[in-house]
């Protein structure tokens, strides 16, 4: 029995650790591919059928190329950004549910990895601690615009994850708990007769503009790219970095993009959940594998999403970013708590 | 300060509203466009597979020709050279043999001629001073790029017009 279970989780963190790192590749071929045409160009389409194997072919290029330690940098920590980047990126998919329940042989079998009460806060911690990753490797790089990146990178993040928790504990106030596979579940509730339509947007619309720009900025991405600020900073955190180790920073950000998207999608998004799932009359095992396709299908439109504005917007000036995030974000999402809290308090008070 | 012209157009830099100063309908429009482009046509000629259409009266790789009964037509008369404004084109000029008829068109032939593609601007002059219309520019074929210099000299193996199929096959049976 315990190791049965043990077995279990094994092979869906195996699985789940193997869809990430699959997806997050793929992330590259479609940055390029979403690129080119929102330029009007076709895009990479030279290795294998409509360039599809260009990932793989990128990849080994990165592998064989030399990996350069400048002279006066600390080996160490120079070695160690890159991987704390990629390390710190794989861990955060651990909590997230990728379906509901499948009943095999009497025994429910949850699609996540690993339940944890405190599901976001485990998320949080995890995303914080990959701002580490950009800042030794800036550091230990002895270049003066790699320090840049790496310090704008710090102060970036900690200014955008006061706006996201802030969002986030309006979106607490309202589902009551902590935990990803419960705030999952409630999402699948009745909203109006329709089954699997009790999407936390719908209360928390604001909370989830504050909540998607913040992790615009969290992962680095345009129009918050500043750390990577290649017309002010050359390259910006990983200006010294070649081979593997810049591929790994480029990587962590695509998995930073990917675990992003798979958050925002089960905390505002219903998660597995999708329209009429309990009416339908399917069996228990379909609608879970159903909704793990949907899930997937809203991860991938929010990867999409990021790519979109990448190529849409400028970037920010940095006093513009500053502002913008203390100013402007975390003033509204106090509000939002504040109103959250009200009408909770209201509802109890007149309608229940 | 006074204009000159008075055609000066005076712009008040106003105070954004609400709506700009939200930034979010701007972003909206921003995506909307992009998206837009996303489901454009690409003007991408995919090379090796595609080729653009050429011209009809492009001015490509030179050819030498022969005439109906498989001869060569030049006659080394030397007015291409003296045309051309590049001094790309050198030949030498030799006396035709007995038994050499079905060869040569004219007793006077070019032994050799050679073209050189680099200092050639393919401006088509040397089809015109041609009195025998031995020479022309294809507006199909193209000197392609090489590593070395020398290939760029194009001799009479790479210029002079392929012997005709029905004709060779007529000068076996014979």
């Amino acid at each position: 029995m315990e190791l049965s279970l043990l077995l279990i989780k094994a092979l869906i963190i195996l699985a789940v650790f193997g869809v990430t790192l699959l997806i997050a590749t793929y992330s590259t071929y479609a940055e390029r591919k979403v690129a080119a045409f929102i330029q009007d160009r076709v895009g990479p389409n030279r290795a294998g059928p409509f360039g599809l194997a260009q990932p793989l072919a990128d990849a080994v290029k990165l592998f064989f190329k030399e990996e350069f330690v400048p002279a006066n940098a600390n080996k160490f920590l120079f070695i160690a950004g890159p991987s704390l980047a990629m390390l710190t990126a794989c861990m955060s998919s651990a909590v997230i549910p990728f379906g509901g329940t499948l009943i095999i042989g009497g025994e429910a079998i949850h699609l996540q990895a690993i339940e944890v009460n405190i599901g976001i806060l485990y998320v949080f911690g995890i995303v914080a601690l990959g701002v580490y990753g950009i800042m030794i490797g800036g550091w230990a790089s002895n270049n003066k615009f790699s320090l840049l990146g790496a310090i704008r990178a710090a102060s970036q993040n900690i200014s955008y994850e006061l706006a996201m928790g802030m969002s986030i504990i309006a979106l607490l106030l309202v589902t009551g708990t902590l935990s990803m596979r419960d705030i999952a579940a409630q999402q699948g509730e009745e909203l109006f007769g329709i089954s699997g339509m009790n999407w936390n947007i719908f209360y928390q619309p604001l909370g989830f503009l504050i909540f998607i720009v913040c992790a615009f900025a969290e992962t680095n991405r345009v129009p918050f790219d500043l750390p990577e600020c290649e017309t002010e900073l050359i390259g910006g955190y990983h200006t010294e970095y070649s081979s593997m180790g810049m591929g790994l920073y480029l990587f962590a950000e695509y998995v930073n993009i990917f675990v992003a998207s798979a958050v925002m999608s089960t905390l505002y998004f219903g998660g597995y959940n999708f329209p009429f799932m309990d009416q339908l009359g399917l069996p228990h095992n379909v609608v879970t594998i159903l909704g793990t396709v949907v899930l997937f299908g809203k991860i991938f439109f929010f990867i999409f999403f990021f790519m979109w504005v990448r190529w849409t917007l400028p970037r920010f000036r940095y006093d513009q970013l500053m502002n913008l995030g203390w100013k402007i974000l975390i003033p509204l999402s106090i509000a939002n708590v504040i109103l959250t809290g009200g009408a909770i308090l209201l509802k109890q008070e007149f309608f229940q | 300060m006074q204009s000159l012209s008075n055609r000066a157009k005076k712009l008040e830099k106003k105070p954004m509203n609400l709506s700009e100063r939200m930034y979010l309908p701007a972003i909206f429009q921003g995506l909307s466009i992009t998206m837009r482009h996303f489901f454009k046509k690409k003007a991408t000629i995919k090379y090796p597979e595609e080729t653009r259409p050429m011209s009809a009266v492009w001015r490509g790789l030179h050819v030498l020709k022969r005439d109906e009964k498989g001869r060569e037509r030049c006659t080394a008369c030397g007015l291409c050279a003296v045309a051309c404004p590049a001094e790309a084109i050198t030949m030498v000029a030799g006396e035709r043999k007995r038994g050499e008829e079905n060869l040569y068109r004219e007793e006077k032939y070019a032994v050799s001629y050679e073209i050189n593609m680099l200092r050639c601007i393919f401006c088509g002059l040397c089809e015109e001073a041609c009195p025998k219309a031995a020479i022309f520019l294809q507006n199909d074929k193209l000197a392609p790029a090489r590593y070395e210099r020398d290939e760029f000299i194009y001799g009479k193996d790479r210029l002079v017009e392929p012997m005709p199929i029905e004709l060779t096959s007529s000068a076996a049976a014979r």
